[in-house]
C-alpha cells in the first residue's frame, strides 16, 4: 500500500505539485493522468526517492521514503521518462548490474535476468551494446530493469512513448499481466492509454 | 558498493579512459625516471616522483571528470538514487574505483627503485615511504576531483575546475608568502575568511539570522582577542593558511626523507571531508 500524503514540491517559486494526497491500493493498476508539466513526473520521482519534497510524506508498504529509503525503495521498480541505461553496457550487463544494485541474492541473479528478458522480448538483443539500440528497445530495457526482482510496487513514467504501434499493445499486455499480482502506477497524458489498462484513473493538473 | 564498484572499474576501461590514463603515467613516469636516475644517476626515485606531482595535475582530472557529472547528464544517476543504495556507498564505491585505476601505474613504478638497486646503492626505505605518500596525495586529488564531478553536469567544467584547484594547491606555498605578517593585517585577513565561510553558510542555508548572528559573533571574537591579546595574531594568518599545502607533506618524504606520519594523517583527514561533502551535495541536489 502506497499512502502520500500532502505532498508540496516548490521549484523556486513554481509550485510543481500543490498538496496532493492519495492512497493506493495492493494487487491493481493505477493511471496518473494529466496534461504535459502538470507534475506526474515530479509526484514520481518523488515517491521513488529520487528527489525531496518540499513538504509531506510517501509511505511504501508502511516505509518513509525518507526516513527508511532502503527498505521502501527495495519495495519499488521505477522506469523513469527516460530510461537509466549506460550506453556502454550491454543489455545483460545492464540487467545484473540492476539486479546487484536491488540486492538480489548471488544465485538467484542470472535466473532474475533472465526471467525479465524473455518478459521484455529482449533474449535477442542481450549481447548487444545499449548505445547501439532503438529507442523502443532501450525503453523495454528500462521496463525490464524496473521489473526485475518483481517487486510489490512498480512505477512506470510514460512506459510507451516513443514506441510503434506493435510494441505498444505488447507493453500494455505486460502491464497487465503484471498488475495481476503487482500494484502497477503508470502515468500518461493520453486517455485512451490509460483507460485501456488501468482499474483506476487518478487526474492531475497543474499540481493538485 | 560493489556493484558500483565493479560497473565503474569496467567503464574505465570500456572507454578508453583507464587505459589513456595508466599509459599517460607510465609514459611520464619513465621519462622522468630515465632524464633523473638513469642519465643523471641520481639514486633517489623520490625525485622522479616530485616531478610526477606536476604531471597527474592533468591525468587526474581526466579520470574524475565523468564520476558524477556524467552520471547526472545521462540521467542515470536516477537507477542508482532508486535503488536500495545508500548515497555514501554510492560514491564510496566510484571513489575507490578511481583510486584502483590511479593505484595500478603507482604499483607499476614501484619497480623503479629496484632497477635503481640493480645499479647500485638505493634508499628503498625512501624510496618506497616516497611512493606510499605519493599515492595518497593523488587519493586526495582524486577526492577533490569527485567532489568537483559532484558540483556539475558538465565533465568540462569538472576537469577544468579540478585542474584550477590542484594548481592553486601546488602554488599555495608561494602564494601565502605574499599575505600580511603583522598582527594587524592578519586580525583583517581572517575577518574576511570569516566573511567569506559565513557568506556560504548563508548561500547553503538561505537562513538570514544565523547568518547575521555568526559573523557579529565572529567579528566580536576577532576584535576582542585582537584588543586583548594583539601579538597572537603576529604571522597567524599564514601559519594557518600555510596548513592548507597538502603537496607539503609529500615534499617532506621526497625531499627530506622524513616518515612524516602525521602528514598521512592528515591526507587521510581531507579524503574523509571531501568524501563527506561529495555525499552532501548530492543529498542537497535532490532537495533544491
Amino acid at each position: 500500500m502506497i499512502e502520500v500524503r500532502n505532498l508540496v514540491k516548490d521549484y523556486g517559486g513554481h509550485l510543481a505539485v500543490d498538496h496532493l494526497s492519495f492512497t493506493i491500493n495492493d494487487g491493481q493498476i493505477y493511471g496518473f493522468l494529466g496534461p504535459n508539466g502538470a507534475g506526474k513526473s515530479t509526484t514520481m520521482n518523488i515517491m521513488t526517492g529520487y528527489i525531496g519534497a518540499t513538504e509531506g510524506d510517501v509511505l511504501i508498504n508502511g516505509h518513509n521514503i525518507l526516513e527508511d529509503g532502503e527498505e521502501a525503495k527495495k519495495c519499488i521498480g521505477y522506469l523513469p521518462e527516460l530510461p537509466p541505461l549506460y550506453v556502454d553496457m550491454t543489455v545483460e550487463e545492464q540487467l545484473q548490474f540492476a539486479a546487484e544494485l536491488k540486492k538480489i541474492p548471488k544465485k538467484d541473479r542470472n535466473e532474475a535476468v533472465y526471467e525479465v528478458m524473455e518478459l521484455a522480448k529482449l533474449v535477442d538483443v542481450k549481447g548487444r551494446l545499449i548505445r547501439n539500440l532503438s529507442k523502443g528497445y532501450r525503453q523495454r530495457v528500462g521496463l525490464a530493469q524496473a521489473v526485475l526482482g518483481f517487486p510489490p510496487v512498480i512505477i512506470l513514467d510514460e512506459p510507451t512513448v516513443g514506441l510503434d504501434p506493435k510494441q505498444i499493445i505488447e507493453i500494455r499486455d505486460t502491464i497487465r499481466r503484471l498488475g495481476q499480482n503487482h500494484t502497477v502506477i503508470l502515468s500518461s497524458h493520453i486517455l485512451s492509454e490509460v483507460s485501456a489498462v488501468c482499474d483506476h484513473i487518478m487526474i492531475i493538473d497543474k499540481g493538485s | 558498493m560493489t556493484a558500483i564498484y565493479r560497473r565503474e572499474l569496467k567503464a574505465y576501461f570500456q572507454s578508453m579512459t583507464g587505459y589513456v590514463f595508466i599509459a599517460f603515467m607510465v609514459l611520464f613516469i619513465g621519462i622522468y625516471f630515465m632524464a633523473y636516475n638513469m642519465m643523471s644517476g641520481y639514486p633517489y626515485f623520490s625525485y622522479t616522483l616530485s616531478g610526477m606531482v606536476t604531471i597527474i595535475m592533468i591525468g587526474i582530472p581526466v579520470l574524475t571528470m565523468r564520476s558524477f557529472a556524467d552520471d547526472r547528464k545521462t540521467k542515470t544517476d536516477q537507477l542508482l538514487l532508486t535503488s536500495p543504495v545508500s548515497v555514501a556507498q554510492m560514491v564510496l564505491g566510484k571513489y575507490f574505483s578511481m583510486i584502483t585505476v590511479y593505484a595500478v601505474p603507482v604499483l607499476l613504478s614501484g619497480i623503479c627503485p629496484l632497477i635503481i638497486k640493480l645499479n647500485g646503492n638505493a634508499n628503498l626505505k625512501a624510496d618506497y615511504a616516497s611512493l606510499l605518500a605519493f599515492f595518497l596525495l593523488g587519493c586526495v586529488y582524486i577526492a577533490i576531483g569527485m567532489f568537483i564531478s559532484s558540483l556539475t553536469e558538465s565533465q568540462i567544467i569538472a576537469a577544468v575546475g579540478t585542474f584550477g584547484i590542484i594548481l592553486l594547491l601546488l602554488l599555495w606555498p608561494s602564494l601565502v608568502g605574499f599575505l600580511p605578517t603583522s598582527a594587524i593585517g592578519s586580525a583583517a585577513g581572517f575577518l574576511i575568511l570569516w566573511s567569506g565561510i559565513v557568506f556560504a553558510v548563508s548561500r547553503i542555508t538561505s537562513h538570514g539570522p544565523l547568518a547575521v548572528v555568526l559573523e557579529a559573533a565572529g567579528v566580536l571574537s576577532i576584535a576582542v582577542l585582537y584588543l586583548v591579546k594583539k601579538d597572537l595574531f603576529e604571522r597567524a594568518l599564514t601559519n594557518v593558511l600555510e596548513k592548507i599545502a597538502v603537496t607539503d607533506v609529500f615534499q617532506n618524504f621526497a625531499s627530506h626523507y622524513i616518515f612524516d606520519a602525521g602528514g598521512l594523517v592528515y591526507y587521510i583527514s581531507i579524503i574523509f571531508l571531501l568524501v563527506f561533502l561529495t555525499v552532501q551535495s548530492i543529498e542537497k541536489r535532490r532537495w533544491s
